[in-house]
């Protein structure tokens, strides 16, 4: 796509090109050398500051905050998937006394910062933090699922509904055997996005004192005292951004795949409220 | 519901630090979002190649850690703040511009190729392809995420009240340690101050939606 904003370059263009791909790279080099020389001052890559990582405890530290991370995020997807599915569904029902309230409830939800939810269940309901965590994470992932898979609903040709109400279905009969299938079919990458932001969101947790993986990181730096805080910090942040730049791949791989498979294609509806994380490399 | 009356300037306190911090956070990353952007398609390698790799772990990576490296690891490190808004500014507006940076890009992939060629073939050159014809058009197709993103940005400032910063989610978390018999008037007036800000957001975007849209 990028080709279209300029010619096949010329060796004229070429060398301009080279000229300043080089100049970039040194300035780049720059400031990542200022940034390591900085950290150098600071001891940082001395060999004893990493050394924590020939402890065992440390590892097994950041794997059960890994785990915590992952449960957490498992349980609320597995939770704000049917919830938000049968959101959207009363979201587009026909009865206004219906439809109306859901969005309401919905357009609270997406308003709401996930944290605040969190910090709500843990205090009104005096529960554990993972239930509180989970629970934020469930409140505002379904009203995001509902959205997306109502938008998915809604790009489906009309036809679609009306010949499955003919052939004698009953409406909810042919949300469910006719248009869910579709829609989330043409939602997949959008769904699987949204999966990145909860992954992303379970972080929140450290705020509510759920031990997950950067809560530990702050234990273990409380604990072994501050040098070691750069380094243990360093590897927690590879491995969450490591897991949900796979994620992410997941969800373009899938959208890729579809976009050559389904007849109709994957659709990109931003859901409101959450930034553009679809339709991310489309035509890349 | 007396607590909230109460405390209404506490509040008001926190509604005008997290509006400043979400006016500020905003702007920035609307700057840098767009000269990101502006690299991911320009011809030049390592822009392209510098662009697409922040973005991709500015994405990736939750804002929790973010805040986390601003304001407790990078202290540790030498670089201190006078204060903890800007570490926050520095935090919020570097995620958000990677997100504004997506936004941009995809809208310049929805401008219609012809146009670019047309642009191309009266000889103008990729700064004014971009400045004069690109751009203008993306611009309206990317107003809509554009505003969602800031609505996100306003509830992504609440982190900032875990780091120090007293703002509106900071100032609720200390009203609902004062007043431990009335956590639920606190945080439901929290709650009310955030929809106070990105209720109206979301009418906008829906308006500025339908208005702007163009049929292609």
């Amino acid at each position: 796509m990028t080709s279209v904003l300029y010619d096949v370059p010329g060796p004229k263009a070429r060398r301009v090109s080279l000229t300043g791909s080089a100049i970039g790279i040194v300035l780049i080099a720059a400031v990542l050398g200022w940034a390591v020389w900085t950290l150098a001052q600071q001891g940082i890559f001395e060999g004893e500051r990493w050394e924590v990582f020939a402890i065992p405890d440390v590892w097994s530290l950041l794997a059960q905050g890994l785990g915590a991370t992952l449960s957490a995020a498992a349980v609320a997807a597995a939770i704000a998937f049917p919830l938000g599915l049968a959101l959207s569904l009363l979201r587009i029902s026909a009865v206004p006394a219906i439809r109306i309230p859901t969005q309401v409830v919905l357009e609270f939800l997406r308003g709401m910062p996930v944290v605040l939810m969190m910090l709500f269940v843990l205090l009104v309901f005096a529960t554990n933090t993972f239930t509180a965590v989970v629970v934020g994470l469930v409140l505002y992932n379904s009203a995001i699922f509902a959205e997306i898979i109502r938008a998915g609903i809604q790009s489906l040709p009309k036809g679609q509904r009306e010949a499955g109400l003919a052939i004698g279905l009953t409406s909810f009969q042919s949300r469910m055997a006719i248009e869910l299938p579709q829609a989330i079919r043409r939602m997949l990458p959008s769904l699987v996005a949204q999966l990145v932001v909860l992954l992303k969101d379970t972080s929140l947790g450290y705020i509510v004192a759920y031990e997950e993986l950067l809560r530990k990181v702050q234990i273990m730096a409380d604990f072994l005292g501050p040098d070691f805080l750069f380094p243990v910090f360093f590897v927690a942040a590879a491995i969450y951004i490591a897991i949900n730049v796979s994620v992410s791949r997941l969800a373009i791989w899938i959208e890729r795949r579809g976009s050559k498979k389904a007849a109709g294609g994957v659709v990109h509806v931003p859901a409101a409220g959450v930034p553009a994380e679809t339709g991310e490399e489309k035509g890349a | 519901m007396d607590v909230i009356i109460e405390s209404l300037p506490i509040y008001w306190d926190g509604f005008l630090r997290t509006l400043f911090l979400a006016a500020v956070s905003g702007i920035i990353a609307l700057v840098t979002g767009t000269i990101l952007a502006a690299m991911r398609v320009s011809p030049v390698k390592a822009l392209r190649g510098f662009s697409m790799a922040f973005v991709e772990i500015a994405r990736n990576t939750p804002l929790t850690i973010v805040f986390f490296f601003c304001a407790i690891v990078l202290p540790r490190l030498g670089v201190r703040f006078d204060q903890f808004e800007v570490a926050a500014i520095i935090a919020l507006s570097g995620y958000t511009s990677a997100f504004v940076a997506e936004a941009v890009r995809s809208g310049v992939n929805s401008v219609p190729v012809g146009q670019a060629e047309a642009a191309r073939s009266i000889g103008l050159t990729f700064g004014q392809v971009l400045n004069l014809v690109v751009l203008p058009q993306a611009l309206r197709t990317v107003v809509p995420p554009l505003i969602n993103i800031l609505i996100a940005l306003v509830k992504n400032s609440s982190v900032a009240g875990a780091f120090f910063v007293l703002e509106l989610f900071g100032h609720a978390r200390q009203l609902a340690n004062d007043h431990g018999d009335a956590v639920m008037q606190v945080l439901a007036g929290t709650a009310v101050f955030y929809l106070l800000m990105t209720v109206p957001l979301g009418i906008l975007a829906h308006r500025v939606e339908k208005k702007v849209a163009i049929a292609r």
